[in-house]
């Protein structure tokens, strides 16, 4: 007998409508599965009432009749969208005791489609990281372990305490954001199915903000089917960010025909990495197969500037991060420090920075500030947006060359443990995002799907990119692999 | 290109985050870690490419020169760590 918390959301939307079951048990049983799990700290601010409350109105509504889309579906917040009256802190003690007075645009799009939120997810700090460990409320814990060993595991990050919750049932579907690969690798690494959408399609407003060029949100599900539903849910023209599009949101669960016969799946060279584990290459090749045996041409092609995606990644998101960040000052939300006896404005600026942001945002900001500064703006900054275009050309020069979707890895690696980058230098964690980073710069959709088990019994993740604005066909393809690999592995329960 | 404490420290200031003197070593050890490896940018040949400004090739849209927002102090002002009488409170400015 399946619990309702383990339930995806397509299964408990249908569930709701025939009447099986009621809003109310699947939030109680989320709620009590949450209560639970303390050990993942997954979960960083907890909402049973506020979820209670919109499960009830969500049971009137399926009553009635009139019921949208997600109507009382039980899932979690990333802790970086703001949520009115609710802690949203981004991961950062710098925003501790901030109660937004406003509700991001996805959350209330997800509040409007009768979502039930259930809490806020852990994160890295401002969405820095890739293992979850720049958290001001100390890292979420990946549900999976390696065979027996009892070694705590990275859910991966920044988006790490959304793919625990729904890798571990603690909710039936999370939020994510991605701005170098956020949502994609934390998804591989917990056996779970994470969409970044093309640039523009989700409304960033609400969204704390990290690199205001490559930041997407996106849904984190157990399956490409609820992705599909979910992001529907999410995306739509928002007036109040600028750079959101004015498109029609397709129905993207209606474009899972399961038929991608003729479409063509480019395999891209440059994605061959030096000291990648064979067990990534074969999974690479079992995907391949999967896609050519559904009746996919399968063709290689070249993405020439992919080596130089991380290093211009490193120069842009920091220089966007550090003006985003120039707004935690102390002066109108957050953290303050207590000041010594003299000590002026810019005293307080320094020390409320340094007191509120962890090791890594500080290092990111400074080297934001860095290329950034007079005398290597051009060098740096100007250069780094020039090789950005070119790895854009890159992709448009296959897609107009008739590759409708690109297949990689999702990750180097699998999960990793925690502590175990710790004395690594900085840029052996930035390699995390090799596969993922180029997507953001380019502003594409990707999505990773879960494809297979490791020897050690960790999930390993595969990546389809699609062409801009193209995420029901990226879905359906995404459908298919998920169909052939036929990926039902679940974590043991430990927590 | 290397950075010494000198310009660590400058670029801490710059970034208005307190570092300790101490601390300005290990720093500047990890802007030459971060650096040398964005160093790799400088082997691409980007002649005659424009930097790009926007991912998406978008027109700004435009709106009624009116305003349809405010009045909203006490919200403004809610999550401010010293808001007195209608406004934020910091350390002296000008003496």
């Amino acid at each position: 007998m399946v619990k309702l918390n383990e339930l995806g959301l397509s299964a408990a939307r249908d569930a709701l409508r025939k009447g099986e079951t009621t809003s109310k048990d699947l939030t109680e049983a989320c709620l009590s599965a949450i209560e639970g799990a303390g050990a993942l700290n997954a979960f960083v601010h907890h909402t049973p009432e506020l979820a209670l409350a919109r499960a009830e109105a969500a049971d009137a509504r399926l009553a009635a009749g009139d019921a949208p889309a997600m109507c009382g579906l039980p899932i979690g917040i990333k802790d970086l969208f703001c949520t009115k009256g609710v802690p949203s802190q981004a991961g950062s003690r710098i925003l501790e005791g901030f109660l937004p007075e406003y509700e991001s645009t996805i959350s209330q799009n997800l509040a409007d489609a009768g979502a039930v939120m259930l809490g806020k997810l852990n994160m890295d700090e401002f969405a820095m990281g890739s293992s979850n460990e720049t958290s001001a409320y100390g890292n979420a814990v990946n549900p999976w372990r390696r065979g027996n060993d009892d070694a705590a595991l990275t859910p991966g990050g920044s988006s790490g305490g959304s793919a625990s919750a729904v890798a571990a049932d603690l909710c039936l579907a999370a939020t994510g954001t991605d701005t170098g690969g956020s949502i994609r690798q934390p998804a591989a690494f917990t056996g779970t199915v994470g969409i970044k959408p093309t640039y523009g399609r989700c409304s960033r407003w609400g969204i704390v903000a990290f690199a205001s060029s490559l930041d997407q949100a996106g849904p984190m599900t157990k399956s490409v089917r609820d992705a599909a539903i979910m992001l529907e849910a999410m995306c739509g023209h928002d007036p109040k960010d600028s750079t959101s599009a004015d498109l029609p949101v397709p129905d993207f669960e209606a474009a899972l025909t399961g038929d991608i016969r003729g479409k063509t799946i480019g395999i891209p060279r440059e994605y061959r990495m030096d000291g990648m584990p064979d067990e990534i290459e074969t999974l690479w090749q079992d995907g391949i197969a999967m896609m050519k045996d559904a009746g996919a041409i399968i063709t290689d092609i070249s993405l020439p500037h992919t080596k130089y995606a991380l290093p211009a990644y490193y120069v842009i998101a920091p220089a966007e991060a550090s003006s985003n960040l120039a707004r935690y000052d102390g002066v109108r939300y957050g953290h303050r420090a207590k000041l010594a006896q003299g000590d002026g404005i810019t005293e307080m600026y320094e020390k409320t920075r340094a007191e509120g942001f962890g090791p890594e945002v500080k290092r990111r900001v400074m080297i934001g500030t860095y290329v950034l500064s007079a005398g290597f703006y051009d060098a740096y900054y100007n250069r780094a947006r020039r090789v950005r275009a070119l790895i854009k050309r890159d992709f448009e020069q296959v897609f107009a060359a008739g590759v409708d979707a690109i297949l990689t890895p999702a990750t180097p690696s699998a999960a990793f443990g925690l502590g175990e980058m710790t004395d690594a230098d900085p840029v052996a964690m930035y390699l995390n995002d090799i596969f993922t980073v180029t997507v953001n710069l380019a502003g594409l959709p990707g999505i990773a799907v879960p494809a297979g088990l490791d020897k050690q019994g960790l999930p390993l993740g595969l990546q389809l990119i699609g062409q801009p604005w193209a995420e029901a066909d990226l879905l359906n393809s995404a459908q298919v692999l998920e169909e052939a690999a036929g990926f039902v592995a679940k974590p043991g329960k430990w927590w | 290109m290397s950075i010494d404490e000198t310009t660590a420290a400058r670029v801490a200031k710059l970034s208005r985050i307190e570092v300790a003197p101490e601390a300005l070593p290990a720093l500047a050890e990890d802007f030459n870690r971060i650096l040398g490896f964005i160093e790799q940018l400088g082997e691409v040949d980007i002649e005659g490419v424009e930097p790009m400004t926007s991912v998406t090739p978008q027109v700004l849209k435009r709106r009624a020169d009116a305003v349809t927002d405010g009045d909203q102090q006490g919200k403004v002002l809610a999550n401010a760590p010293d808001a007195r009488e209608g406004f934020f409170a910091v350390p002296k400015v000008v003496e």
